[in-house]
């Protein structure tokens, strides 16, 4: 009789029946579906869920199941006509509350996903959608934090009444401020050190004049460049939300790089626009006093201004000091004033306190709004500002008005086109970056390709599965049976164990579980032909399966570990493609393991171990 | 059904010169093709663009490749991706052009060709990331090399270390070869298909010498060749057939997963067959030239016993 301890099997059996339940939410598919987060952040609640539901019965579409995730309520519909349906009516009857995603999700039933179970998630070349690699210029980070550095010490110097004659970048590290004297060389000192008693100070006298120069030590500089990194980080999270995007993925990635995924995204182009662009505002103040024609014809602005153009054409002179930048935004959005677009502006009280003094002490007069765009372009591309490397600043202005009023934190900016409303609405929401970005690795996969990667790779993967189902069952009859059955636990298996990960499935995934089951194989192989050879040396049926499992388990293992090794290393060494089939075949030689060893023997054990009489083996 | 109806006793070893002779025929003709051909690497390594155009209909290659010279870009690559209606192309970005609005480009280049046509696919890889993927890959296959070289020293004697390193590397070599002969795109799936080539070829090899190691011990008449031999008959069905069931496998990939595999399951495919032949050939044959001994695959518990045992 061949022999088999008990709790093996039971081990078997509650393994296999516990990935059958976790495997199974991958049975029923993905199907359109709408994700709804509030405008606000707040968490979706039954009263929110009710009121969509209401506009939704108005428009009499109905939502195929409705539950709430995290802070986002999910709508899914039966097809796609439904779900852009449900979309425009949510979008007409309540603009501006929701923001709406187009994206997919799983069609298992609702006490599946009461029970915590899930699908496995599908990789962008299967789903379709957009995958950015950033790299964030660390030095530009460097250098915003020189200019502001500048600002704030014009600010100090002129508030402590200390006359300078410039203040400039000098190198790449420091801020050198010009002065007259040697004797104001030592206030300027004193007046940095009171400020700051670990400022790196370099003093120097020139003849009649002098200066000073701030130097940066290398911890500030490593501390501002992780700071942008950051930063943008939290950007381009806010952005990326802005756009809707169901499970989003935000990384850092190395020293400086940052990645973006963004599944489901059909236009990578808005993407790329919302993500990459950087606009931001300021306020100032209209130079009156001078004539702008006259500063242009002789190219040089007088002191304390600053040449502009128009958008509409024209130069216009501002005054260098700025009422309120970007930064002291906190949130804007886009509507119409009195016909025309505009963009609906809210200060922080620092800004708003600014605003309100400037505009108490300058009524009646003109005050200028200005429009920065800073873009990337490369080497030789044309750039209508102000470049520096490969960094082109174009700053505009949008509108010059009257201040009419006195105002603080909350006005509005007209002279905009529509759509560039929106947009400039949505950058200044989102926040802007800390330091400038450049895409060196871009990846978009169109929805209909990802539908056919799916296809494709699940093709390949059940003909592969049948093909082998059939050679194993000529080879070895009944015994090879019993493998092919082996082999399906272990996709079970496999996908059980990838759902409860949540790791990634990707077509070079696909083609690793491909690969691991024509592998998996192998440890059936081993052992049949292990108890074939036990036979024909004479040793009866029993005692030849014993056998053969007994003495191929070294050779298992040993060519498993091997394959695995190499699986471990691609996983730990590779990015996206590569990563995701080293996921593959890991977990599948671990699960191949377990099935090929205990799963295995077990069926061969309950159908032909317990035969008394076992003339001879079907193998 | 059986591939050996009887047990099978061929002699391999006595004809070891002739296996050496082959593969090192094929191993100078794969390294002087890499060398002078080159590999036609993609641009995960090299950096560039590769955008996948879907044509309503079959699409004229020849327009395409006039529209896109229009546009600027006269140095693109253009073929057929699976079907005539499925076009690939390959370019390098212009001086001065925005990477990412590369796609859109030659999209409305084309509009004026065929307005329906639909952009799959875009991928942009800069030439800085190209080179650290290419560096990263080097380094990946040099790590998964000593590792498994550790590996195999530690689980088997170095005679037989010797001879499985040497069946990797052989393996590896004639893949890129091939990849150099046919000028197939060789990207990342790819690179990724040959590490796992070492991994499965091992697994053959190690196969092998687990039961070289058993005969050894279990044989005390017989010369090491003889003892070789009976090892690798022992082992050729299962070597046969897990071949067998792996490249039923890989060619359902290669036919029916698409293109986008398609360097990954050819290196696949040749991999399995040479890592086939590699372990059956030659990484016995470098062992026993190395003079591998039943003395040396003896326990180290019993040379200890047998220290003891002395006066």
């Amino acid at each position: 009789m061949h022999t088999y301890p008990a709790w093996r099997l039971w081990l078997v059996a509650v393994v296999m029946a516990l990935a059958l339940v976790l495997a199974l939410p991958n049975v029923f598919g993905e199907a359109p579906a709408l994700h709804l987060s509030r405008d606000d952040r707040a968490a979706f609640t039954e009263q929110t869920q009710a009121t969509v539901a209401s506009i939704l019965a108005a428009k009499d579409i109905a939502a195929d199941s409705a539950w709430i995730e995290g802070d986002r309520l999910v709508l899914r519909f039966d097809d796609v006509v439904q779900q852009l349906g449900a979309r425009d009516a949510i979008l007409e009857a309540a603009p501006r509350e929701y923001l709406v995603a187009l994206s997919q999700a799983p069609r298992m039933p609702g006490w599946m996903r009461a029970v915590g179970l899930r699908p496995m998630s599908l990789g962008l070349d299967l789903r379709g959608g957009v995958y950015f690699l950033y790299e964030v210029d660390v030095a530009g980070a460097v250098k915003q934090l020189l200019a502001s550095m500048e600002r704030d010490y014009r600010t100090l110097l002129r508030n402590e009444r200390i006359p300078f004659t410039g203040i400039q970048a000098d190198g790449s590290d420091g801020v050198r401020i010009d002065v007259r004297s040697g004797a104001d060389v030592e206030r300027v000192t004193a007046t940095l050190r009171k400020q700051d008693p670990l400022i790196t100070l370099e003093p120097d006298q020139l003849g009649e004049g002098g200066s000073v120069t701030v130097r940066l030590t290398p911890e500030q500089i490593k501390q501002r460049q992780d700071f942008a990194i950051q930063q943008n980080i939290t950007t381009l999270r806010n952005r990326v939300d802005e756009l809707g995007v169901t499970e989003p993925i935000v990384a850092r990635q190395g020293v400086d790089r940052i990645t973006v995924q963004l599944p489901g995204v059909q236009d990578p182009n808005e993407a790329l626009r919302v993500l990459g662009a950087t606009a931001t505002l300021e306020f100032r103040l209209v130079d009156d006093q001078n004539d702008a024609l006259e500063a242009e014809r002789i190219g040089r602005a007088p002191l304390g201004s600053k040449l502009y153009q128009r958008r509409e054409g024209g130069p216009v002179l501002l005054k260098r000091d700025v009422i309120v930048s970007g930064e002291q935004l906190v949130d804007a959005s886009s509507g119409f004033s009195e016909g025309q677009p505009a963009v609906y502006v809210k200060l922080d009280a620092r800004g708003a306190a600014e605003m309100l003094a400037t505009t108490r002490e300058h009524l009646g007069r003109p005050m200028a709004v200005v429009f920065i765009e800073k873009k990337r372009v490369a080497e030789a591309a044309p750039c209508n500002g102000v470049r520096s490397g490969t960094e082109c600043t174009e700053e505009e202005v949008i509108s010059v008005a009257t201040i009419r009023g006195v105002f603080s934190s909350n006005f509005q900016i007209t002279g905009l086109l529509a759509g560039e409303a929106r947009e400039l609405a949505l950058l200044l929401r989102a926040g802007s970056l800390a330091a400038p970005l450049y895409i060196v690795e871009q990846r978009t996969v169109g929805p209909s390709l990802g539908q056919d990667n799916v296809d494709r790779g699940f093709r390949a993967l059940v003909i592969g599965l049948v093909g082998m189902f059939i050679f194993l069952a000529l080879y070895y009859r009944l015994f090879g049976v019993a493998a092919s059955v082996v082999l399906f636990m272990n996709m079970v298996l496999l996908t059980a164990v990838m759902s409860l990960l949540q790791a990634t499935l990707s077509l070079p995934g696909i083609a690793g579980i491909v690969l691991t089951v024509g592998m998996a194989a192998d440890a059936n192989v081993l052992i049949y032909e292990r108890i074939r050879e036990e036979l024909r040396n004479g040793m009866s049926p029993h005692a030849a399966i014993s056998a053969g499992f007994d003495k191929a388990f070294s050779a298992i293992a040993d060519s498993n570990i091997t394959t695995l090794i190499a699986g471990i290393v691609l996983f730990t060494f590779g990015t996206g493609p590569v990563r995701g089939f080293a996921v593959t075949l890991c977990l599948g030689i671990l699960t191949s393991l377990f099935t090929a060893i205990l799963g295995s023997r077990a069926i061969i054990h309950l159908v032909w171990g317990r035969q008394r009489k076992l003339e001879a083996l079907p193998i | 059904m059986e591939f050996f109806k009887k047990r099978t006793s061929y002699r391999f070893m006595p004809l070891r010169n002739r296996w050496y002779a082959i593969s090192g025929v094929l191993i100078v003709a794969s390294l002087l093709l890499i060398g002078i051909r080159g590999l036609n690497f993609g641009i995960d390594f090299t950096g560039g663009v590769v955008l996948e155009l879907a044509f309503p209909q079959a699409a004229d290659l020849d327009k395409v490749r006039g529209e896109l010279a229009d546009a600027g870009h006269a140095d693109a690559t253009v073929q057929s991706f699976g079907t005539t209606r499925d076009v690939l192309v390959r370019l390098l970005p212009k001086e001065g052009e925005d990477v990412s609005a590369v796609g859109q480009d030659v999209l409305a280049a084309l509009k004026t060709y065929e307005p329906a046509v639909q952009l799959r696919r875009t991928e942009v890889v800069g030439a800085q990331i190209g080179q650290e993927l290419a560096e990263q890959g080097a380094l990946a296959a040099l790590f998964a090399f000593l590792m498994i070289m550790a590996y195999v020293a530690v689980r088997f004697q170095w005679k037989l270390g010797v001879g499985s390193i040497v069946a990797a590397l052989h393996d590896p070599i004639l893949v890129l070869g091939f990849f150099a002969a046919t000028q197939l795109t060789f990207d990342l799936p790819a690179l990724a298909a040959i590490l796992a080539v070492v991994g499965y070829s091992l697994n053959d090899t190690v196969v092998v010498f687990d039961r070289i190691r058993e005969r050894f011990l279990m044989m005390r008449k017989g010369t090491s060749s003889e003892i070789i031999d009976l090892a690798i008959n022992d082992t050729l069905s299962r070597t046969l057939m897990t071949s067998v069931t792996t490249l039923i496998a890989v060619f359902s990939l290669l036919v029916f997963a698409g293109d986008v595999l398609q360097g990954f399951s050819v290196a696949l495919a040749i991999g399995v067959f040479v890592g086939t032949y590699s372990s059956i050939f030659v990484a016995s044959s470098i062992a026993l030239d190395l003079k591998l001994t039943a003395r040396d695959l003896m326990p180290v518990q019993r040379e200890k016993d047998a220290v003891d045992d002395m006066p």
